[in-house]
């Protein structure tokens, strides 16, 4: 047990290590004018340079931010695909990069340590009063990437269904497609049973792709897809409603340095949250990974469609 | 860690329910049982034809080179393949059963059909002298003759079925891999490693079961079990090959062998 914690406390040394090296190995020097990236009007002191994370979500977004706060006559940069948390916050906060597409339940549990189960204001507060000196949060979205249950739409016509809470009444009929971890997680079999008093007459552990065909096959009838998945809009799957908040909150927000923060970038970032719902953001995610488009043509479009571009 | 998976199998609570180890080694030999009696009926009738007659060599070739195949990206193959198709369960189990099924056999094949090619033309041609035709010479000769190189190749698909048995539960059928696969996801790995022993251990019970089948299922005057009287050889040699003929015990060679047992 001893060796495991040394072992633990190793790799966790290491990933820091490389995560340090990341920061610095990453061309996310201050711009000066003609840089990597899509380059905004002028790389002068008022320069904003807007960060991503590794996964296309997370580069729409920050092509978005860019877009609108460009639209307002701001110069922007643009260094999408920085890596995972760990290496975009400390980019952040080493001033290599300004802006960066966040989720509010995520920063939270990543920054407290715990998981957020509260409903979006909730935990939208108590991120505010958490971040770290130097970084703030504009207003959050409705939009959201976490855990749901997904069902087809056959089946949600069949038992006219709307939150979860309705699976109870057909649970004989009901099969649960998800992870393996699903079973033990309160985030999972555990929690549907004690907060919704649903409990499938059978689970079938799958990964990824697995969990979306058995669904769409019809192996299962239920299953636990991320909100934001593109599968959902393709395959016209059903999210239902999570009123017990069981799956928690996980708003988009955008993260911002605060001596970087004005009425321009504030105005412009909060229509963009406004703007954007979890459908929207699945159906952007779509057009990205299933049409293959490029985030920043994805980005451009939605900004034009929205008045923000 | 050892004493991790010592108090994760000594767990009463991991060998009850529907999760529990009883019930997992079950599913696990039932899929285990299902693959080999598909895989028995298809290889033996063939290993049976082809060692008889000795054409259609290639099938005993493609069967072996089908040993290639990775199971696990097949069994992901076929489950896609499947998954539209039939809308339970279903499109699980035929995936693994098939997966399972071509793995196990080509030994059975190579293992009939070797048996049956070995067995001494000086046993046929006694039978044959004495009467025996066709199905009777197949039945009281060649397959008894063939039952030892047959059923090491049941022993050594059985061994590896279980094995593999596991991937099963890569695609959300029970069985042994489950703990490996559900330990993994939550990384407890102690109820990892308690899945693979328990498969290894499994895997060697069936072995050594089988063995004592083998023991006692063949023919004394070909396991060698007879040497222990002086002055009698087993009349057809346990080698397969074709060089058994030169084997059978002559009357001199008997003579030979008293004399020795005498001094």
């Amino acid at each position: 047990m001893k060796r495991r914690i040394l072992l633990t406390g190793a790799t966790a040394v290491a990933a820091l290590a490389l995560a340090a090296c990341g920061a610095n190995n990453n061309p996310t020097a201050p711009p000066a004018g003609g840089g990597g990236g899509s380059t905004g009007s002028a790389g002068g002191s008022g320069s904003i340079t807007v960060g991503s994370a590794d996964f296309s979500e997370s580069q729409v977004l920050g092509e978005i931010y860019a877009g609108a706060i460009k639209a307002k006559g701001v110069s922007v940069t643009t260094k999408p695909n920085i890596g995972s948390r760990d290496v975009y916050i400390k980019a952040l906060q080493d001033g290599s990069i300004d802006i960066v597409p966040e989720y509010t339940g995520s920063l939270l549990t990543f920054l407290k340590g715990t998981a957020p189960s509260q409903e979006p204001d909730a935990v939208y507060t108590a991120l505010k009063s958490t971040l770290p000196a130097g970084l703030v949060v504009l207003d959050k979205s409705t939009a959201e990437d976490k855990n749901s249950m997904v069902v087809t739409k056959d089946t949600q016509t069949k038992y006219s269904l709307k939150s979860i809470a309705d699976l109870a009444a057909h649970q004989a009929d009901i099969t649960v497609a998800a992870p393996p971890e699903f079973q033990t997680r309160q985030q999972g079999l555990v929690g549907l049973k004690s907060e919704y008093s649903f409990t499938p007459a059978n689970f079938l552990p799958l990964k990824g792709a697995a969990i979306v065909n058995a669904l769409k096959n019809g192996q299962a009838q239920a299953a636990n897809i991320f909100s934001t998945d593109p599968s959902i809009p393709a395959n016209g799957f059903v999210t239902l409603e999570d009123p017990k908040l069981l799956f928690g909150s996980d708003n988009v927000v955008p993260l911002v340095r605060k001596d970087k923060v004005n009425d321009t970038i504030t105005a412009a970032l909060n229509a963009v949250s406004a703007k954007i719902d979890t459908a929207t953001l699945t159906d952007l995610v779509k057009q990205v990974d299933v049409d293959k488009k490029d985030a920043s043509a994805v980005a451009k479009d939605f900004l034009s469609k929205n008045g923000l571009g | 860690m050892l004493i991790n998976i010592g108090g994760w199998l000594t767990d009463p609570t991991h060998w009850t329910g529907p999760n529990g180890i009883p019930t997992r080694v079950l599913e696990h030999l039932l899929y285990a049982g299902i693959s080999l009696l598909f895989s028995a009926v298809i290889a033996i009738p063939l290993g049976i034809v082809v060692g008889h007659s000795g054409r259609a060599k290639w099938t005993i070739s493609i069967a072996n080179s089908l040993r290639a195949v990775p199971s696990l990206g097949l069994l992901f193959a076929v489950a896609l393949w499947l998954g539209p198709k039939i809308a339970s369960s279903l499109a699980y189990v035929i995936p693994s059963v098939i997966v399972l099924v071509l793995l196990a056999v080509p030994p059975i094949l190579s293992g009939t059909y070797a048996g049956i090619q070995g067995v001494d033309p000086a046993a046929r041609d006694a039978a044959q002298g004495m009467g025996m035709r066709g199905g009777e010479l197949l039945r009281k000769v060649e397959l008894p003759c063939a039952l030892p190189l047959l059923l090491s190749g049941i022993r050594g698909a059985t061994l590896q079925v279980i094995a593999t048995a596991t991937i099963a539960a890569s695609i959300s059928l029970g069985g042994l891999g489950r703990y490996v696969i559900d330990g993994l996801s939550v990384s407890d790995y102690p109820e990892m490693a308690s899945g693979a022993i328990l498969v290894a251990l499994l895997a060697l019970a069936m072995d050594g079961i089988l063995a004592l089948v083998q023991r006692f299922a063949v023919s004394p005057g070909l396991s060698g079990k007879f040497r222990n009287t002086p002055g009698n050889r087993p009349v057809v040699s346990t080698t397969a090959r074709g060089d058994a003929a030169t084997e059978p015990a002559s009357p001199t060679d008997r003579a030979d062998d008293q004399r020795e047992a005498l001094v």
